[in-house]
């Protein structure tokens, strides 16, 4: 029965080539909306606060500071709107949801980055 | 109306051709099998019997039934039903009607029995509002109904007023889903929506 769902799932839902990203690192997600007739791309970029799912129907958070006002946007991992995904920073968080994020701003609110080597 | 014997296998979400994302209920309906044909010269009006929903193991199957499958040259099946107003020209008894009696974005109703949720209270079965508060010397009457009707005229509660009951499991028809995809490969069908009853329970897809 499980099977046939994740039938559904694979041969329905296009599956995008993605960076590997997780919660703490910042991304860029650009993205295309429909404005009437016209199709236009604007990109969003802030750090990932979870991702959230199995399979291809994931999703993940962002969120960014837009001025003092914290913005948050919910993404389907697979969403055919979205273009490209651009790995900007990846940090190191100990969590996998850093919910703990929005209550902090300013000095506070760094994430470390990930030391590589 | 044409339709056909399923089983709910469960939900997903999918995107639509305009690339929103589409809560959807997938249904596997293997074939039906035609069991019998009511013509207006035989049986005084017109109509088409299917039997399907999987196979119904033959120790459980009424000997009567069993007489009625065998007569369509056809194995037992768990549900039998029956619908007027299904052009049963072009079919004969013993005939296999497929999944491709439906097409992509079409409007379908689904019938199904619902999840049985047993006796309730009026907050949850009838959406009511109990009395919302605790204090003003209220007391363990948080979720009653209040007043059922006026005193002495007419002496008596009008029949139909909502009350506490059995809730769900109960027949259930969702009307208007639209068919989202057909899979014949393996007689999937993809519907917008959510569909009455648990997954594995047997529904009916009526065009």
């Amino acid at each position: 029965m499980e099977d046939l769902i994740r039938y559904v799932q694979d041969t329905l839902i296009e599956k995008k080539e993605l960076p590997d990203f997780s919660a703490g690192d910042t991304i860029t997600v650009y993205y295309q909306i429909r404005e009437g007739q016209k199709v236009r791309t604007q990109f969003f970029k802030g750090v990932v606060l979870q991702r959230r799912g199995s399979g291809a129907t994931e999703t993940f958070t962002i969120r960014k500071m837009s001025g003092s006002v914290g913005v948050e946007r919910i993404f389907p991992l697979n969403a055919p709107a979205i273009e490209k995904i651009e790995m900007n920073r990846e940090g190191r968080v100990r969590r996998a949801r850093i919910f703990y994020q929005r209550e902090l701003t300013g000095k506070a609110a760094r994430i470390k980055e990930k030391r590589r080597g | 109306m044409p339709a056909l014997i399923g089983k709910k296998i469960g939900m997903t979400s999918i995107f639509g051709p305009d690339g929103k994302n589409v809560p959807c209920t997938v249904v596997e309906a293997l074939p039906n099998v035609v069991t019998q044909v009511r013509t207006q010269e035989v049986d005084g009006y017109q109509s088409l019997q299917i039997a399907g929903g999987g196979e119904r193991k033959e120790k459980n199957t009424p000997s009567a039934l069993k007489g009625h499958f065998k007569k369509a040259e056809t194995t037992p099946k768990k549900l039998v039903v029956e619908y007027k107003d299904f052009d049963n020209s072009q079919y004969a008894l013993g005939n296999e009607i497929s999944i491709e009696l439906f097409e992509e974005g079409e409007y379908v109703d689904v019938v199904g029995t619902s999840k049985g949720k047993g006796f309730q209270g009026v907050v949850k079965r009838h959406g009511f509002a109990g009395v919302m508060q605790a204090s003003h010397g209220q007391h363990n009457r948080l979720r009653a109904p209040g007043s059922i009707g006026a005193g002495s005229d007419p002496s008596r509660v009008f029949k139909g007023i909502r009350m506490a009951g059995q809730m769900g499991n109960k027949r259930t028809k969702i009307q208007n889903l639209i068919i989202m995809k057909v899979d014949k490969d393996k007689n999937l069908l993809v519907i917008s929506g959510s569909i009455p009853g648990p997954k594995n329970g047997l529904v009916i897809v009526e065009k």
